[in-house]
């Protein structure tokens, strides 16, 4: 408390703040003597309320295809290749835009990958994908990122919509009805085992399995 | 008598040139749009997608795909069709394996996998659409042709 109590003229901007830390934290650790416990707790719901809805709100904003989009890393490279493909127009009009594959529903797991995506956006600010060029040269390890996630996850974001339950094999072409029997419903395959490259173009494929 | 020739042939060449310009000149395959004139594009036919072989009109006809390729990238970077139709991937897909021809090169040495000449299938092969043709084909096979009582008759 001495230092607090003693003010002097040429105190550096780092020792001001951190007697501001300080003083405030003695202030938050003494109970109130003005407001009523009452007014304290819901004026505390009332903040908590606001800030959470703030909060899933700024991070749903950052879920939509417009978001997604304002980078010209991934309009001008993913997104310009997602539009000639079924997941975009369809006969029945639903669209599965950026998000719906690429971020789980799963709030645990969205909070998850929203933090990854982090990176994503220390790779925007420096440019690590600025050019064709350079997305194309960075484009197998980004791909395998993400046939890594959907692998682990058992396709859950293909999931989302189509289920093997909900799955007509009858209204299939007799090659995907035969395929589905014979690896999806036994559980041996998962979606992406075979569907790579439905979205997105693919990159150099030597070295994958199941690829020349 | 000359010059009523001319005035004649004047006036036959602008009734033929009118009547021209008057006629739509339909068909069976451009409907009765003007020539000039875009017409409305026929409505996109359903592939066939049955995953049956089909005959094969002459032995070297490149066999026509059964199934719908939508979709299915072919460059430098993959092939789609390989991964059922390779050598490797023929057990677990129960595709007919890529032709032992498309190995060799122009030298006709066989290589380990598909040569790069041979690696673009659509090149050759199609998928079929569901439609009538507009115009017929009177194509007769070799089988049909020999067992005719009269080669080279009348067809």
């Amino acid at each position: 408390m001495s230092t607090l109590d003693r003010p002097t003229p040429k105190v550096g901007v780092i020792r001001r703040a951190w007697n501001f830390i300080v003083e405030l934290w003695f202030v938050l650790i003494r109970p109130s003597s003005v407001f009523g416990l009452g007014v304290l707790v819901l004026a505390g719901f009332t903040a908590g309320v606001i800030f959470w809805g703030g909060f899933n709100t700024a991070l749903e904003l950052t879920n939509t295809e417009k978001f997604c989009t304002s980078c010209h890393e991934m309009r001008d490279n993913v997104f310009s290749e997602l539009k000639s493909t079924i997941h975009f127009t369809n006969r029945s009009g639903v669209r599965a835009s950026c998000p719906d594959c690429h971020v789980p529903h799963n709030w645990t797991d969205k909070i998850a990958r929203k933090m990854q995506a982090s990176k994503e956006v220390w790779g925007h600010l420096f440019g690590f994908i600025d050019t064709r060029e350079k997305f194309t040269d960075k484009r197998l390890e980004l791909a395998l990122h993400e046939w890594a996630r959907f692998k682990a996850n058992d396709s859950l974001e293909c999931r989302n919509c189509h289920s093997a339950q909900s799955m007509d094999i009858t209204k299939q072409s007799p090659r995907a009805s035969d395929a589905h029997q014979r690896f999806l419903f036994t559980g041996e395959k998962t979606c992406i085992d075979c569907h790579k490259g439905i979205a997105h173009h693919l990159p150099d494929m030597r070295g994958v399995p199941g690829w020349q | 008598m000359r010059k009523l020739a001319i005035a004649l042939l004047v006036l036959v060449i602008a009734a033929g040139t009118g009547s021209l310009l008057a006629d739509p000149l339909a068909s069976g395959l451009r409907g009765s749009t003007p020539l000039n004139d875009e017409g409305p594009a026929p409505p996109m036919t359903p592939m066939r997608n049955t995953a049956e072989r089909e005959v094969r009109n002459y032995p070297e006809q490149p066999p026509v795909i059964p199934h719908s390729i939508d979709g299915y990238q072919i460059d430098l970077n993959s092939n789609k069709c390989l991964s059922c139709h390779a050598r490797a991937r023929t057990a677990e897909s129960q595709a007919p394996m890529v032709s032992i021809t498309h190995f060799m090169d122009r030298d006709g040495q066989f290589l380990a996998s598909v040569s790069p000449r041979r690696f673009f299938c659509t090149e050759c092969h199609v998928p079929q659409n569901v439609t009538t043709p507009p115009v017929s084909n009177d194509f007769v096979d070799i089988d049909t042709m020999l067992s005719r009582a009269a080669p080279g008759g009348r067809r």
